[in-house]
């Protein structure tokens, strides 16, 4: 990544920024005129490190192509191990909150990354299905053990009170998270952009291909798994910082799904759409938190159950391939775009894929007498001109 | 001696769930992981059937109903649009419909667990008792044997069975031959979900609560399974079950208790390293 160019934000990319950047703006004016209210603290909060679990999810998923069901896990072992850390290290030096949070998140990411190595180790030998049951097999692992281990406070969760933030005083802990959500976004963004992106996609797209383009799949496949737990295993400390205590149980296999619903609903593969999805669903989930009480909570799951299963199915199912391309949001969009004489059109791009078409280019294209006068050729360009130049 | 028994027991719940797993993923190459909350949803029916005063009989008759209808549903429904698409979507799908029966359970039923009626209590039988073996433990090793042998025979000589299997081998292949795919596909999730019923009923002799969430753990753990033994073949099924329900009645009875859960999945995470396809799966090479 040495030539990575600020100067060349792309629009794309821009927007991600735009996005984070307004969650912070809206909570400072918020904050500066006096209104801030613990509970919006807490949102924006989360939605910071919501965004960071779900773009780093849709790194494995989306850009590598493989399922991971163990995001909490990661998560979890963030909480856990920063969490400590950060509790021993508070007491070490009180004053320091800022030093705190920053250095804990750093070892619980570290930590989780090294987690994120030995599970994208079998992820080299299996393919698949085979790896979404590890790396589910491995959140409830790591719950398990977590649960047992009376140093992080056993069934009972860790208690991380003296490191939660008073909103009333300071906003700190939402910008600083926030801060982090565009750091990462930075990273990942530069990540899928390079050369090493591409080789990411590659894989994805197809692994013998890209092994026989030189591409070494077991380190791209590891790099991917651990930087993807090292953010999980950051969002996983700042979980830390806001809750008390750290509990085991709400690293379930039904968090991963949540996180997995993030990435579905805002589109596999789409950075922005995993950042708005996040954001949405923190908010659903908050609105429907205050609303929604005991058994009615479980509407929620339904609800996410409902979006996964119709999304998927509309943007997958074979049968709906035409549907899905005449109401993308790309071809909705070219209708309001200015027609290009040089650009193709909808009926003309679908024309061109019939192969006899091709073949009946190549044919009125051939010289049928060479050496002939030129008017001909003059003929056959300016008809191939008019098709849209198809070629 | 009782720890083994008990272990075979558990174990042939788990392999009679592992099966509608690996009988599906070998038919229609996706990981059917709402499996689980089809037992669920049976050991619920038995418990409403039940509740209705109704005898046991009724109440296996309607669970067994009721799951094989949801399950040839789920596979319309969820399943069947995607045919052909990714690996990954259907696995989506999959947990989308887990995640739903979950949610519509908790909702009908509530989270708590509901203790299932006096009725569902089987005799003491002083000859197994005496030996330390619960009759329940005795009931489901027996009818799970049972039942894992007629559906091998069933796979094995009919024609149903039969072509169940020129499907597994080459979908492409087998309609060529006249198979009806579709039907075959069907089929394999109404006997899945029909296991999956059994399965629901034997959970509920060894521990009678029905709870939203009852399936997931031992959907889990036959999932697993399924996995160690070998995606896709049936005795791999039945051998990774009984391996696997061995192993925690094992664990349970030593200190390592605690870790019953990380144990029995670093079993699995071990023997995927080991050997990729499960201790019975078979080695298929990738072609471009």
């Amino acid at each position: 990544m040495k030539s990575i160019r600020i100067s060349k934000i792309k629009f794309k990319d821009f927007i991600n920024y735009a996005l984070v950047l307004a969650l912070m703006a809206y909570g400072l004016i918020l904050f500066a005129s006096g209104s801030l209210r613990p509970s919006t603290a807490m949102l924006l909060t989360q939605m910071g490190y919501c965004i960071i679990l779900a773009v780093s999810l849709n790194l494995v998923v989306g850009f590598l192509g493989e399922l991971s069901l163990g995001h909490a896990g990661f998560m979890c072992i963030g909480a856990y191990i920063g969490g400590l850390f950060a509790v021993v290290l508070k007491t070490a030096m009180p004053d320091m909150k800022f030093a705190v949070l920053v250095i804990s998140m750093i070892v619980g990411g570290a930590v989780a990354s090294v987690f994120g190595f030995v599970i994208g180790l079998p992820s080299l030998r299996l393919k698949g299905d085979y790896l979404a049951i590890v790396t589910l097999a491995f959140g409830e692992i790591v719950r398990n053990v977590f649960m047992n281990q009376e140093t992080f406070g056993g069934a009972r969760g860790l208690t991380t009170i003296s490191l939660i933030y008073d909103t009333r005083r300071a906003p700190t802990l939402f910008v600083v998270v926030l801060a982090f959500a565009l750091v990462m976004l930075f990273v990942i963004q530069n990540l899928i952009k390079s050369k090493h992106g591409r080789a990411i996609t590659a894989i994805r797209d197809n692994e013998i291909a890209a092994k026989a383009m030189g591409i070494n799949v077991t380190f791209y496949k590891l790099f991917v798994f651990i930087v993807a737990s090292f953010f999980a295993g950051c969002a996983g400390v700042i979980y830390a910082h806001t809750t008390t205590p750290v509990l085991y149980s709400f690293f379930s296999y039904n968090y991963s799904i949540e996180i997995l619903v993030m990435v579905v609903l805002g589109g596999m593969g789409s950075i922005t759409g995993s950042i708005v999805s996040a954001v949405f669903i923190t908010y659903i989930n908050f609105l429907l938190q205050s609303q929604l009480s005991g058994d009615l909570a479980a509407m929620r799951n339904l609800v996410y159950a409902i979006i996964l299963i119709v999304v998927v199915i509309f943007s997958n199912a074979p049968a709906l391939r035409d549907f899905r391309e005449r109401y993308s949001p790309a071809a909705l969009f070219s209708r309001f775009k200015k027609r290009d004489a040089s650009t193709q059109t909808d009926d003309e791009a679908k024309w061109a894929r019939v192969p006899t078409k091709i073949k009946m280019d190549a044919i009125l294209s051939t010289d049928l007498n060479p050496g002939s006068n030129k008017s001909i050729h003059g003929d056959l360009g300016g008809h191939d001109g008019g098709k849209g130049g198809n070629k | 001696m009782i720890t083994l028994i008990d272990g075979l027991s558990l174990g042939s719940i788990y392999a009679l769930i592992a099966l509608g797993y690996t009988m599906v993923y070998g038919i229609a190459k996706l990981l059917n992981f709402a499996h689980g909350d089809v037992i669920m949803v049976g050991a619920y029916a038995i418990m409403v059937t039940l509740s209705y005063s109704l005898s046991p009989w009724v109440a296996v008759v309607v669970a067994a109903i009721l799951c094989t209808v949801l399950g040839m549903l789920i596979e319309k429904i969820a399943y069947k649009p995607l045919r052909g698409a990714s690996p990954l979507a259907v696995l989506i799908t999959a947990i989308g419909v887990s995640y739903f029966l979950q949610g519509a359970a908790q909702i009908i039923f509530g989270s708590q667990s509901i203790p299932v009626g006096v009725a569902w209590k089987l005799p003491a039988v002083s000859a197994i008792n005496k030996l330390g073996v619960s009759t329940a433990a005795a009931v489901t090793l027996i009818s799970g044997v049972i039942i894992m042998s007629i559906l091998t025979l069933f796979i094995k000589y009919t024609k149903t069975g039969r072509a169940m299997r020129a499907v597994s081998e080459d979908r492409g292949a087998a309609m060529l031959m006249g198979v009806n795919v579709n039907g075959i596909i069907t089929i394999t999730f109404a006997i899945g979900s029909l296991l999956a019923a059994f399965a629901g009923m034997f959970y509920l002799l060894q521990i009678p609560n029905t709870q939203p969430t009852l399936g997931a753990m031992p959907g889990i753990t036959a999932f697993t399974a399924a996995v160690i033994g070998g995606i896709g073949s049936i005795p791999g099924a039945m051998v990774g079950g009984i391996l696997l329900g061995v192993v925690e009645k094992f664990c349970l009875s030593s200190p390592l208790a605690p870790y019953t859960v990380a144990i029995k999945f670093s079993l699995l995470i071990i023997i995927l390293l080991v050997k990729p396809t499960g201790l019975l799966g078979k080695v298929s090479r990738e072609k471009v």
